[in-house]
């Protein structure tokens, strides 16, 4: 009797374990190298919990894509190049197919990990950071620096400056600013601009800040002596409330200066008090409420008590906004994926890799996730991992962002003519044969 | 020339707010010879506990947000916080470690700096807040009428209130019973312990006021960037004055702070541009470095004799 209740016990978990086993190997995983400590916290506790709502939302809404359900994981880097690579080694084979997709949201963490990604066969999407040239699928097969680059972006706000001074003929002669973070990421903007200065016949004066950026009176001052037409404040963290401020108080006028996307969201301005009245800034997504898609994860996730955000009241913000696009561009890879691959399993990372490079995210496609207007279109190639390199420019009223453009875009030609240059050299360097696109 | 005194008098008033943050290593470094690598992480904890509170008293209370009222209660409650958190640490870091080597004081500070961190950001959340004490920031419209300088206003009255507090802390060093205990036990542990000065209740009331002035240094630097973790990195803007004035001297980290604030400021305009800018970050250490090839002690520090 005692035999027969061990057995009928021991059979029951092990049902339950296997059911288990099988529910966990239709699950699509993704380790989330996130970080909500730290320097940069705040920012990445905003995005974080943007991507992770919409998957919760894809969860409770669809059941998963295609009734695979997405599960992930997250690991603290603290913005720290060391903790990104030891979370990459880390979650890399965590999953019934590995780690789908790797982004660490750090331009540092990015360049730590970029030939292990190629060795593991595990696609890296690095939306607005990360290296620029990397842009080029037939040399950087597993990156994805998708929506917009560094050089696009500078190129933009030219174009967006351009405009407000009716027309890009008008730069001519004109001074500008450019008030950088002094780090990779700051000086990823240099080439581009010393092109762009060339083309239009504008001055660039190049001011660094030292890291993190919490003192800029020496800098202002020297803005204020040679006032420039305008400033592009290419900062990030508390660099960019102390720009604004620091601005203020040496007499420099807000509206003149213009920030890059990592330079434009609540984070950066609520600090800055009323100095940040009008200033402006470039973004792929605009923040708010009102899309469909928020809407979604407002009924489906946070009525249920499911949400990730500690303070709801920072659900449609910048970064929460554009965590919410990482989610998108991820799903919509996986559905891409299962399409030509097969439904209802999880895909593998050389199968990711092909979804985010034969990814189609047209107008339609917006209009049907309730994204309209939320995020531009999103064409990815074998040879163009980057994509629509289209930006709205946002202002701040001082209670809340109001987009003040349409999309707007670099100087494509330029810009692709220069990644093209630059990923060639690093082929050259490493050797590297770059791809045949048409053979894919 | 008005370009000139603008850096430099933009620097001086930096230079002060320096020195604030620096004052509270010195402190704790004269009555425990503790090198209290938490003191920026005491900065970070006080003004995210006293905007905290401004958050939630409405609620609890039923008072006016951005009252006076809701003002000066954050900051009793904030202050209470920072003596808990003074007399807590002296109670569970420092009392088991009493006569242990410098290093070994040193490097539990290390482990106090994440612990401080971890808990300030686990109780109030890590978002950036904005800090307003009501003193706007903009120039003194004298100085930019007559002089065409623009020098902030904020920073001038932050400037005077760090030095009404420095005026006030050393004469309660020099002056006072309590102070002068605190400067026996700094010099001394066992020789202070032995003469019957009570060793524990000095250090909590060292750690007390080290709190006080990080809250006050909290809510300055606060008000001018944001409540964010990046107020534990003033703490690196304090290293160098303390190394030029001297870790034992209240008047040291004045002086310190002075001539780091304006170098810095005047290395950028001027040095910054030929080697590419941004040399305010590593400049004051290179100063620092080299005034202790001259003077290990710094300006006003106590020379250390051992006889050997």
């Amino acid at each position: 009797m005692k035999f027969r209740k061990t057995l009928m016990a021991v059979a029951a978990v092990a049902t339950v374990f296997t059911a288990s086993y099988a529910v966990a190997q239709q699950e699509q995983y993704v380790g989330l190298p996130s970080y909500r400590v730290g320097p940069f916290g705040a920012s990445g506790a905003a995005l974080y919990g943007g991507w992770i709502d919409y998957m919760n939302m894809i969860n409770e809404r669809d059941g998963g894509v295609n009734g695979v359900k997405l599960t992930w994981e997250e690991c603290e880097t603290e913005y720290n190049n060391a903790r990104g690579v030891e979370c990459y080694e880390r979650m890399k084979n965590r999953g019934p197919t590995g780690n789908s997709v790797f982004q660490p949201l750090s331009t540092g963490i990015t360049y730590s990990v970029l030939d292990r990604v190629a060795e593991d066969k595990i696609p890296m999407v690095t939306i607005g950071y990360g290296r620029t040239d990397a842009a080029d699928g037939t040399v950087f097969p597993w990156v994805f620096p998708m929506i917009s680059t560094y050089w696009n972006q500078a190129s933009a706000i030219m174009n967006y400056i351009g405009q407000k001074e009716g027309g890009m003929e008008n730069l001519k002669g004109k001074k500008i600013g450019l008030l950088y973070h002094d780090s990779a990421y700051g000086a990823e903007s240099h080439a581009v601009m010393d092109r762009l200065a060339e083309m239009h016949g504008f001055s660039v004066q190049k001011i660094a800040v030292a890291s993190p950026g919490n003192e800029q009176q020496a800098q202002w001052l020297q803005i204020r002596r040679e006032r420039p037409d305008y400033v592009i404040l290419w900062g990030w963290g508390v660099m960019n409330p102390t720009a604004i401020r620091t601005a203020s108080r040496t007499g420099y006028p807000v509206d003149k200066i213009v920030g890059v996307w990592w330079s434009g969201a609540e984070e950066d301005v609520v600090p800055a008090g009323d100095a940040a009245k009008g200033y402006t800034a470039a973004g792929f997504n605009p923040a708010g409420t009102n899309f469909p898609v928020i809407q979604d994860i407002m009924t489906h996730v946070y009525a249920k008590n499911r949400g990730n955000m500690s303070d709801q009241s920072r659900v449609g913000s910048v970064l929460y906004n554009r965590g919410v696009v990482h989610g998108i561009i991820y799903v919509e890879a996986i559905r891409t994926a299962q399409e030509n691959f097969g439904t209802g399993r999880p895909m593998t990372g050389e199968e990711m890799r092909w979804g985010f490079e034969n990814l189609n995210i047209d107008e339609a496609r917006l209009a049907a996730l309730g994204a309209d207007g939320f995020m531009p279109n999103l064409q990815i190639t074998c040879e163009d991992h980057e994509g629509s390199g289209l930006l709205k420019f946002q202002q701040w009223d001082g209670e809340k962002w109001t987009v003040v453009s349409d999309w707007i875009s670099g100087d494509r030609e330029l810009v692709r003519s220069m990644i093209k240059d630059s990923a060639a050299a690093y082929a050259a360097e490493k050797g590297i044969t770059p791809r045949d696109c048409s053979a894919q | 020339m008005t370009f000139f005194l603008e850096v430099l008098i933009g620097g001086l008033l930096s230079g002060v707010l320096y020195a604030l943050v620096a004052l509270g290593f010195v402190l704790i470094f004269k009555a425990s010879g503790v090198f209290n690598f938490a003191q920026g992480a005491m900065v970070f904890f006080a003004a995210l506990t006293f905007v905290g509170f401004t958050e939630v008293l409405p609620g609890w209370t039923g008072l006016a947000p951005g009252s006076g009222a809701v003002f000066w209660l954050a900051f009793i409650l904030a202050l209470s916080s920072m003596i808990v958190l003074g007399i807590a640490t002296e109670r569970v870091v420092l009392r088991p470690l009493v006569n242990q080597a410098p290093i070994t004081l040193f490097m539990v500070t290390i482990g106090l700096t994440f612990f401080i961190e971890g808990v300030a950001q686990g109780i109030w959340g890590s978002h950036v807040r904005r800090l307003d004490l009501g003193i706007e920031d903009v120039p003194v419209m004298f100085l930019l009428d007559n002089f065409d300088m623009m020098i902030s206003q904020f920073d001038v009255i932050a400037a005077v209130l760090a030095l009404v507090m420095f005026v006030a802390l050393a004469v309660m060093f020099q002056y006072t019973k309590v102070g002068r205990a605190l400067r026996a036990v700094a010099d001394d542990h066992q020789a202070a312990l032995s003469v019957g000065i009570p060793l524990k209740h000095i250090w909590a009331i060292v750690w007390s006021v080290a709190g006080f002035v990080a809250l006050i240094a909290g809510l300055i630097w606060g008000a001018r960037n944001g409540v964010q973790f990046a107020l534990t990195f003033t703490a690196l803007k304090a290293l160098p004055v303390l190394i030029l004035g001297g870790f034992t001297s209240v008047p040291g980290a004045i002086i310190g702070g002075l001539i780091i604030g304006a170098s810095e400021k005047v290395a950028e305009v001027y040095l910054g541009p030929y080697v590419g800018g941004g040399i305010e970050g590593w400049f004051p250490y290179i100063l620092a470095m080299l005034f202790l090839l001259v003077r290990p002690e710094g300006l006003f520090g106590e020379k250390h004799i051992d006889r050997v």
